[in-house]
């Protein structure tokens, strides 16, 4: 991947970001600042913005006005599979895996690009080494080495989710944005993916949009608050949960309900 | 003067009657995200049955008859065939329309044999509308170009004005939610589907006898309606509308020009012989390139608007 | 299976080896074991054949992108082949006939470069509607341009060109046969091996989710757009031995009619499966050579096969086989004679109702003049006669309800199979 992230004061900077879909306004005016290798959460009420947000800066979207910079370098106009290349991935809050290809394979196509062979049709699949033991490892690190061959659509749901942060992570990218990771799990199944995505991001920089309390307080160095397109708040968990209007806007009656959950 | 006058009314007629066709296809794909590739299929489907029930019992009430046969088996279609297959995806139901355009194809060389037939302007509009100076306007063509426009304005009227019309609107953009508030959506699409392969049935009544009633007739037109859609933007009526009169016209005027790239070096006075390289090129009329201008739009859109004249930006 | 292996996405290794010894073995003999001159114009064109429908299906299935101009690349690529055929006889210059697939190879690539730039920029049904226009384009220009499309009549050769080399002179069809041989070998096996490579398997990606290979890197367009030249200067090999063996090329090589052709018949073989148009290219000649001979209603056949391909088994005659493979790789296959039964035989005759309407149909519409009865599975038929429709008529009746109670029969054991092995598979318990 690209450019060094010790280079640039924060991996993933939003200046004043405005989105409108016609004439409604969903992004008003977000401004955000993630140093390189923080975990940090986005929460928020829903309709806040949060999955807008995560599509302006994986570039899926286009920004109305504002600027997205990732590692210091402007990701406007950029296409996904640019701003891909410049050291960001993501995951979907919807499975959006390949579900004709096996879970190796689904695998294996997210660490091609990363490791040079791109539009290549004179190297074969098989003798790709370094793909291969790539490939390997991060199927053991999702714990899906048992499903090897299997369709990725025959997965069961949590192995899907799981599959999906694989996908994620398999290029290499150092800023990796997971949308909503542990929706539809139970809490055990949370629980170990908590340990999942804690195992991936060592030495990346994390944003997570999540509604899962325990998750953020768990994972998080720092929160943002999302309401109605802005961010209201950006602090240590500690700090979010005594803020007053995050209690307000979000929280409300359940900012007593975790005090357990301190890391 | 007047060729232009009259071309250019010719021009929108054609132009008009393609819109009647390309209306349609739009209005099912921006519903059902379908490409009918069986709607000039369908339009064919019209202009034979017309054919015969003008046989039978004259023109006037196939005008009225074979537009509603076309739409009833267009609706049957939809319902026992293309239903099934939505759940395969959209390329599938593409293939499915491509089927029944084989099938339709077949069908109507089955019924009514491989040559044209003969499917006439009825006597009471056969003649001229108008004159300008030496040249005349047919009768016929002025009726087509009245029966298009009421079309439209009916399809208008009955969208905004009536509540089958509003749930159909909303239908178009979120069938989920409109099922959700208890409105029968399968039925609304099996409806539209319908309606839609009526447009095309009764352009094919005012059509087959303007032009050829032939079993060819449905690949001619058909793929310059796919043209109209994609140049026009996928899924946008007034988009259509537009690019149907431009290749209407262009066309109308393109077969009555005998000029080429050679006349106009003449012009200048360069001459240039058979033996020069591009010659061949260089000689061809604007009468024999017609034919393929639709097609040059298509690839001149694409290279420099390929989201079509009026296409939302995201395909 | 219990001995702890887990259940391999594509077919087994054993039955892959066997599938291309059977696939070289069958091609190089079978002109030994069918020796009329019409087995081997079949066999000839079979062997075009399965290289236009596995270049087709490199886009279509393998790909995901469905394409109503692939006669544009195999048609042209046949043109260039002819043009340089006759400007080798005149003695422009020397090129063995053996190599003239390539140019038409290269004439494939080159146009589906400058078509290709045009027609990729979007994908879907979008894509196959400008494939569509582009076709029409290159149709309609063949008939402007007479001196590169030769007009009405086509372009003529003689593929017996100077002096033999090895005693091959290529006048005999047969060695025209084994030079078509050879090259659907080689063309198989390489576009089998594309399928392993990167841009092969970043083909499919894009297939299954265009926007997640976006997000791994990927420009998609690109991968489209680099599938399509490949296909493109597989299809124009197959031009060149097209045009080889006709020795004459005609606009209507290039037709949307064609084009058209290509799609049915990929599609009726399958195309989930990489031999899936292989079985396709076999059902295309002998529809065309074979089926023609036995009825008018062939086209009619064809079609109403098709829409019931699309509506009931979208994946081709290929998913059949492999689907019913994996019932018994479960050892399941059992359960499925009876069903099969039922269906086969409330099949037969609701064929022999549909089939003699239409037949009957046909003969009153089209062959009045040849009287009106006719031969139908062994009986004397009278389209004059009410006896005869009414006949018809009763058998179609009573197939349609033999096939619904027997369809719902078949159904419901398949789907009980089915759904028995999805839960073995969802838990691991292969």
């Amino acid at each position: 991947m690209s450019t060094d992230p010790k280079s640039a004061a924060y991996a993933i900077q939003l200046l004043d970001v405005r989105k409108n879909f016609g004439k409604s306004e969903i992004i008003r005016g977000a401004n955000l600042a993630i140093p390189p290798g923080e975990r940090h959460a986005v929460i928020g009420p829903n309709g806040a913005g949060k999955s807008t947000l995560f599509n302006l800066i994986s570039g899926r979207f286009d920004v109305s006005s504002g600027d997205i910079q990732l590692n210091g370098r402007s990701t406007l106009g950029l296409t996904p599979f640019e701003i891909n290349r410049l050291g960001l991935s993501r995951s979907f809050q919807i499975t959006n895996i390949f579900h004709r290809l096996s879970v190796f394979e689904n695998i294996r196509c997210a660490v091609l690009w990363s490791l040079g062979y791109k539009y290549s049709f004179w190297h074969s699949l098989a003798r790709l080494r370094d793909a291969r033991l790539r490939s390997e490892e991060i199927l053991e690190q999702i714990g899906l080495r048992k499903r090897h061959d299997v369709a990725a659509g025959l997965l069961t749901y949590a192995e899907q989710r799981a599959l999906e942060i694989g996908i994620t992570v398999a290029g290499g990218a150092n800023v990796i944005l997971l949308d909503e990771p542990t929706a539809g799990m139970s809490r055990s199944e949370s629980d170990h993916a908590v340990e999942l995505i804690r195992k991936v991001t060592v030495g990346k920089t994390l944003i997570m949009v999540e509604h899962d309390m325990s998750v953020v307080f768990g994972l998080a160095d720092r929160i943002s608050v999302l309401v109605y397109g802005e961010v209201i708040a950006t602090d240590v968990p500690a700090k979010i949960r005594e803020n007053a209007k995050v209690q307000e806007a979000y929280l409300g009656a359940h900012a007593g309900d975790h005090a357990e959950a301190e890391p | 003067m007047e060729f232009f006058l009259i071309s250019l009314l010719n021009g929108v007629s054609y132009g008009l009657l393609l819109f009647m066709l390309s209306s349609g296809l739009t209005l099912i794909f921006s519903m059902m995200g379908v490409l009918n590739f069986a709607h000039a299929s369908f339009y064919m489907l019209g202009a034979y049955i017309a054919y015969q029930i003008s046989v039978w019992v004259g023109f006037w009430p196939a005008l009225f008859i074979a537009p509603v046969v076309v739409g009833v088996a267009g609706a049957l279609f939809e319902r026992y065939s293309l239903r099934r297959v939505h759940k395969f995806g959209h390329v599938p139901e593409l293939l499915v329309t491509f089927g029944l355009s084989y099938v339709v194809g077949e069908f109507v060389q089955l019924i009514w044999g491989r040559a044209p037939v003969d499917y006439r302007i009825p006597a009471g509009l056969d003649g001229a509308l108008f004159t300008i100076y030496t040249t005349t306007f047919p009768a016929y063509r002025g009726f087509m170009m009245l029966v298009a426009v009421l079309m439209l304005l009916g399809v208008y009227l009955l969208f905004t004005r009536t509540r089958v019309g509003l749930v159909i609107q909303g239908a178009l953009s979120h069938p989920d939610m409109v099922e959700a508030l208890g409105h029968n959506v399968p039925r609304v699409f099996m409806m539209v589907f319908g309606g839609g392969c009526a447009l095309a049935g009764l352009a094919g009544v005012i059509g087959g006898n303007a032009f050829v009633t032939e079993p060819g007739m449905a690949l001619t037109v058909g793929s310059i309606i796919f043209v109209v859609v994609v140049v026009g933007g996928m899924g946008s009526l007034a988009g259509a509308f537009i690019a149907s009169l431009l290749i209407g016209i262009l066309q109308t005027f393109a077969v009555a020009l005998d000029y080429s790239l050679l006349t106009l070096f003449a012009k200048g006075g360069a001459t240039i012989g058979p033996d020069n390289a591009l010659y061949p090129v260089l000689k061809l009329t604007i009468s024999q390139v017609a034919p393929i201008l639709p097609y040059l739009l298509l690839v001149l859109i694409l290279i420099f608007r390929p989201r079509g004249l009026m296409g939302k930006r995201d395909d | 299976m219990t001995d702890g292996q887990n259940l391999k996405f594509v077919p087994f290794d054993v039955g892959r080896s066997a599938l291309w010894i059977f696939f070289v073995v069958a091609l190089l003999v079978s002109p030994l074991i069918w020796t009329s001159s019409l087995s081997l114009t079949i066999l000839s064109q079979i062997g075009t054949l399965i290289i236009v429908c596995l270049s087709y299906n490199m886009m279509l299935g393998q790909s995901g992108m469905l394409s109503f101009g692939h006669a544009v690349y195999v048609g042209l690529g046949a043109f260039m082949s002819i043009h340089v055929m006759n400007a080798v006889t005149k003695g422009a210059f020397w090129m063995p006939i053996s190599l003239v697939p390539l140019i038409g190879g290269i004439a494939g690539a080159f146009f589906s470069v400058l078509f290709g730039y045009v027609t990729t920029k979007k994908s879907g049904t979008t894509f196959a509607m400008i494939t569509l226009g582009i076709g029409e384009l290159v149709a309609a220009s063949s008939l402007m341009l007479p001196e590169f499309f030769g007009g009405e009549a086509g372009i003529t050769t003689n593929r017996v060109i100077g002096s033999p080399v090895l005693g091959i002179t290529y006048g005999p069809q047969i060695q025209v046969y084994y030079l078509i041989a050879i090259w659907c070998l080689i063309c198989t096996a390489a576009m089998y091996a594309f399928t392993l490579t990167p841009l092969g398997r970043m083909a499919n990606a894009v297939r299954d989710n265009p926007e997640r290979a976006e997000f791994v890197g990927y420009n998609t367009q690109r991968v489209r757009y680099f599938v399509m030249i490949i296909a493109g200067f597989f299809a124009g090999i197959a031009g060149g031995l097209g045009a080889i063996n006709f020795e004459i090329v005609s606009s209507e090589n290039v037709s949307t009619v064609r084009s058209g052709a290509y799609l049915l018949f990929t599609f009726l073989g399958g195309v989930g499966f990489f031999f899936g148009p292989i079985i396709g290219a076999v059902i295309f000649v002998l529809s065309f050579v074979v089926l023609s001979e036995l009825t008018k209603a062939w086209l009619l056949y064809l079609g109403i096969f098709f829409l019931l391909m699309v509506m009931y088994a979208p994946g081709g005659i290929a998913s059949l086989i492999m689907m019913n493979a994996r019932v018994a790789q479960f050892k399941k296959f059992g359960r499925l004679w009876l069903p099969y039964a039922a269906v086969l035989g409330a099949g037969i005759v609701l064929f022999l109702g549909v089939t003699s309407l239409i037949e009957l149909v046909y003969h009153y519409q089209l062959e009045s003049a040849g009287g009106t009865t006719l031969k139908l599975y062994g009986f004397v038929a009278d389209t004059s006669t009410v006896s005869t429709w009414a006949t018809a008529v009763i058998v179609t009746a009573i197939g349609i309800v033999l096939m619904t109670f027997a369809s719902r029969y078949f159904k419901r054991i398949w789907g009980g199979i089915q759904t028995e092995i999805q839960l073995l598979i969802e838990r691991g318990l292969v």
